[in-house]
C-alpha cells in the first residue's frame, strides 16, 4: 500500500491520501484522466479492472469515488474526484481506459447529471430522457406531479450527446447519431420471452447479421438506493433480497459484512457457517434454474423439469429455515435472523447424495449434445482483456479465463480456509460458461461437504445495538453472488441511516458487453450469448 | 375444492345474482354454460414477468406445482393468443405504457392478475420515485395475488379463483363485462394519468 502512494505521489504532487481499508486518492479533475491512464498502464500499479464508479452528492459538491482493482496484484485503491459546481457539472471520462466506463458515467449521469467529458455516449441509461431532475441528489424534488405515470409512449430519439473537450480547452456538445442512416434496425424486448426479463436490445442487422446492439434498461428500475437513503440500516437489508433473487443470500452476505466491518462487530462462528452453507446452496439452485432456462431458450424445454428439481429441493430446506422460498430475509446485521432448522443437516446430506447423479444427467442431457455443441462451442467468445476491461466477472469471467472469483482475491468470512477450487477455463464462448458452472455446483457441494458435519455451537446472532450508528465514513464490501462480484459502498454521517448505499451489481456489465459479443453472429446466436451471460434484469436496473 | 373452503363467496353470488336478475335463456344459457366450462378450463396466461414474481411463476409451471393439470400451461409469448395476463412483478413509469399496450393487445374476453404486492400497491418500492402504485391505476385488475413473492399454491388459487369468476359470467349477450372495461378506459385516458 506504502508502495502504491509513495509512487502515485511523486508522479501527481497534487493528490492528497487517505488512508483505511483501501487507500483513497483525492485528485483534481484536470490530473485525473492523466492518473487513470498511468494507473493501468504502470506495469507496478496495473490497476486494470474498474469495479465501479459511486458518484455522490456531499451537498457542497459533486463527485466520484472509482474503486479499482489490480488483477495482477491482487491490490485495491480508490480514487476520489470531485467538482463545487452543481448547475453543470464535468467530470473527465475515463471510458478509453477502461471500457465498462462508458456505461458506468451514464448511471452516474442519470442519478447525479454529471457530465463525462469526451464520453462518446451522455444518454440517461434508466430514466426516460424527459425525466426531470437527477433522483439521487440530495435537493430531488420527490413530487410524484414532476415526474407522473405516463401511459403515452416513451419518445425516443436515434441519437446522443457528447461533449468533446477541444485542444484549447473549450468543451463543445456534440450529437451523434447511434445507427448508421441505412442501418436496419429491430428492436427486441422489452416484452420478449428471451430477454430473461424486460430488458430491450435496439438490433442493427445486415440480413441475419447483427452490426450493433444498443441496450436499454430501466424497465425495471426502482430506485432501490435512493429508498435506502431514508431507512434504517436493519430496514435496508431485505431490498438485497429482491435484486438478483438467486443471489439473495449473498446479497444479504455483502450487506451485513459491510455494516459488521462499520460497527466493528464480531460475528460467531456459527452464523459465519450458515452464512457460507446458506451462500453456497443459493449458488447450486440458481446454476441449477440457469441451465433450466438457458435450455428452454435454445428450445430443450424438457431440461427445465430435471433442473428444478435439484432447485426444488434446495429451496425446501431454505424454507424450513428461512421461513420463505425467495425472499429469505435470513442473513441480519450480527448473524442471522433464526438458528438452523433440527432437518437441516439431514436435508442437505440428502441433497449433496443426490447431485452427482444430477449433474452426469445434466452433462448426459445437454452438454454432449451435437445441437447444444453446434450453437454453443466458438459462439460468443471473450477473451480475457475484454472481460477485464468490460469488468465481466463472476462465471462468465471465469470462462475467459479470468480468475476472478472474490471468494478466492478478497477472501472474506470462512471462506479464506475452506478447501475448495476455483474453476477457470480459457475458451471463453458460451459452452465454458455454461460448463463452468455445472462445475462449480460441484465445487460448491465441496464446500457443503466440509462444513456439513462441522457446523459449531454458539449463538447464530451476536448482540447488536438496538439502533445501528454507523461512524462516520466509508465502507465497502465486494462478496461473490451467483452472477459474478457484488459491491456494497456505504457512506455514513454518523446517523442511523446512510447518506448513501451504492449497490454495484455483478449483472450491468454482463448485459453491456452483449453488443461487443453479438457483433458479427446471426440474431440466434444474441439469444445463446445472452443466455450464458445469465444477466438478472432487476440486478442491472435495480 | 369445497365452497366453504374458497374465501370471496360473496364476491361470486353477488355477480350470480347480479346475472339472474334479468332471468336466464333457457337456449343462450345452456350454451354459456358450455363455453364456459369450456374457456375457464383452458385459461392460458401471457408470458409476462418484469421480476421476482416471475420465477415463482417458472417454478408453477414445472413438474412439482405442475399448472398444465388445470389446463393452464401454454404460456404464449404473443398477448394475441393469451386470456389473461398475469402481472408478476413490479411495474415502474418506464414499464408502464408497454404493459398498457400489451393489456390492449390480448383478445377479448380478457383478465389481469395482479400478482404480488408491488402489483397490487407498489410493494416494498412504494416509496420510489420511479415505480407504480398498483397496477390497477393502468389496468382493471380481476383477482389480487398478495405475497412477496405469492406461494406457487397461492398462485394456483389466484387463477383458480378466476376460472370461477369466468364461470359465472355470461359469455352470449351479457355484454357487462366488456362495458366494465370501456367505463375503465373512459376513467383513465392515456393523456391524463398524472396522480
Amino acid at each position: 500500500m506504502a508502495n502504491i502512494q509513495e509512487k502515485i505521489a511523486k508522479l501527481f504532487p497534487e493528490a492528497t491520501f487517505e488512508d483505511g481499508e483501501i487507500l483513497l486518492v483525492n485528485i483534481p479533475d484536470a490530473k485525473w484522466h492523466q492518473l487513470a491512464k498511468c494507473l493501468k498502464e504502470d506495469a507496478e500499479l496495473h490497476f486494470d479492472h474498474l469495479v465501479t464508479i459511486v458518484g455522490m452528492d456531499w451537498t457542497d459538491k459533486l463527485g466520484c469515488v472509482y474503486y479499482l482493482n489490480s488483477t495482477k496484484h491482487n491490490t485495491s485503491l480508490s480514487v476520489k474526484v470531485t467538482t463545487d459546481d452543481r448547475e453543470k457539472p464535468m467530470i473527465h471520462s475515463v471510458h478509453d481506459v477502461w471500457k465498462i466506463a462508458t456505461t458506468f458515467e451514464r448511471e452516474v449521469y442519470d442519478f447525479f447529471g454529471i457530465i463525462f467529458i469526451n464520453n462518446p455516449d451522455m444518454r440517461r441509461l434508466f430514466l426516460s430522457i424527459d425525466w426531470k431532475g437527477y433522483p439521487l441528489r440530495k435537493d430531488y424534488d420527490m413530487n410524484p406531479e414532476v415526474n407522473p405515470v405516463s401511459l403515452e409512449n416513451e419518445r425516443q430519439e436515434d441519437t446522443t450527446v457528447s461533449y468533446v473537450e477541444k485542444e484549447d480547452g473549450t468543451i463543445e456538445k456534440k450529437v451523434v447519431e447511434i445507427f448508421a442512416p441505412e442501418d436496419f434496425v429491430v428492436n427486441i424486448g422489452p416484452q420478449h420471452p428471451a430477454t430473461h426479463g424486460v430488458l430491450r436490445f435496439r438490433t442493427a442487422v445486415d440480413g441475419e447479421t447483427i452490426k450493433k446492439i444498443d441496450f436499454y434498461s430501466g424497465y425495471i428500475h426502482r430506485g432501490i438506493e435512493k429508498i435506502c437513503e431514508g431507512l434504517t440500516y436493519p430496514q435496508t437489508l431485505h431490498f438485497m433480497d429482491r435484486m438478483d433473487y438467486f443471489s439473495g443470500q449473498q446479497y444479504h452476505h455483502g450487506l451485513c459484512l459491510a455494516i459488521e466491518k462499520a460497527l466493528g462487530i464480531e460475528v460467531s462462528r456459527r452464523a459465519h457457517v450458515i452464512r457460507v452453507m446458506m451462500d453456497e446452496l443459493s449458488r447450486i439452485a440458481s446454476h441449477c434454474l440457469f441451465l433450466g432456462t438457458f435450455c428452454m431458450d435454445l428450445g430443450a424445454t424438457t431440461m427445465l423439469f430435471y433442473t428444478l428439481r435439484v432447485r426444488e429441493q434446495i429451496l425446501d430446506i431454505m424454507e424450513k429455515t428461512c421461513g420463505a422460498r425467495m425472499t429469505f430475509n435470513y442473513g441480519c446485521i450480527g448473524g442471522v435472523m433464526q438458528d438452523l432448522h433440527p432437518d437441516f443437516v439431514k436435508d442437505v446430506k440428502e441433497l449433496l447424495a443426490v447431485l452427482p447423479k444430477n449433474i452426469k444427467e445434466y452433462n448426459e442431457l445437454f452438454i454432449g449434445n451435437v445441437i447444444a455443441k453446434g450453437r454453443l462451442e466458438k459462439v460468443g467468445v471473450l477473451s480475457r482483456e475484454d472481460a477485464i476491461s468490460y469488468g465481466v466477472t463472476g462465471p462468465s469471467g471465469r470462462a475467459s479465463g479470468w480468475a476472478c472469483d472474490v471468494r478466492k482475491t478478497h477472501p472474506y468470512s470462512i471462506y479464506g480456509e475452506l478447501d475448495f477450487e476455483e474453476v477457470v477455463y480459457t475458451e471463453g464462448d458460451s459452452m465454458a460458461r455454461t460448463k463452468l458452472r455445472i462445475a462449480e455446483i460441484e465445487q460448491s457441494a465441496k464446500i457443503l461437504e466440509q462444513l456439513i458435519d462441522n457446523i459449531p455451537e454458539g449463538e447464530y446472532c451476536v448482540k447488536v445495538p438496538k439502533i445501528v450508528k454507523l461512524p462516520a465514513g466509508h465502507y465497502f464490501q465486494l462478496v461473490e453472488g451467483c452472477r459474478g462480484a457484488f459491491g456494497v459502498y456505504i457512506e455514513s454521517d454518523g446517523g442511523t441511516s446512510p447518506l448513501r448505499l451504492k449497490l454495484a451489481p455483478p449483472c450491468l456489465p454482463l448485459a453491456n458487453v452483449v453488443d461487443h459479443l453479438t457483433q458479427g453472429s446471426k440474431i440466434a446466436d444474441l439469444i445463446t450469448i445472452g443466455g450464458s451471460l445469465d444477466y438478472i434484469v432487476p440486478d442491472i436496473d435495480r | 375444492m369445497p365452497y366453504e373452503a374458497w374465501k370471496d363467496n360473496e364476491y361470486i353470488e353477488q355477480l350470480l345474482a347480479e346475472l339472474r336478475a334479468n332471468g336466464t335463456n333457457v337456449i343462450v344459457g345452456s350454451f354459456d354454460k358450455l363455453i364456459n366450462w369450456g374457456r375457464s378450463n383452458s385459461i392460458w396466461p401471457l408470458t409476462f414477468a418484469t421480476s421476482c414474481c416471475g420465477i415463482e411463476f417458472v417454478s408453477l409451471g414445472a413438474a412439482r406445482y405442475d399448472m398444465a393439470r388445470f389446463g393452464w400451461e401454454v404460456a404464449r409469448a404473443s398477448p394475441r393468443q393469451a386470456d389473461f395476463m398475469m402481472v408478476a412483478g413490479t411495474i415502474v413509469h418506464r414499464m408502464a405504457p408497454v404493459m398498457r399496450r400489451l393489456y390492449d393487445q390480448l383478445a377479448e374476453p380478457k383478465y389481469v392478475i395482479a400478482c404480488g404486492g408491488c402489483a397490487i400497491s407498489g410493494g416494498p418500492f412504494r416509496k420510489s420515485y420511479h415505480v407504480v402504485k398498483g397496477i390497477d391505476e393502468i389496468v382493471p385488475v380481476d383477482v389480487y395475488c398478495p405475497g412477496c413473492p405469492p406461494r406457487p399454491e397461492a398462485m394456483i388459487y389466484s387463477i383458480m379463483q378466476l376460472s370461477r369468476k369466468m364461470k359465472v359470467e355470461r359469455f352470449f349477450g351479457g355484454v357487462n363485462r366488456q362495458e366494465k372495461i370501456k367505463d375503465f378506459l373512459a376513467n383513465h385516458p392515456e393523456e391524463s394519468l398524472g396522480y
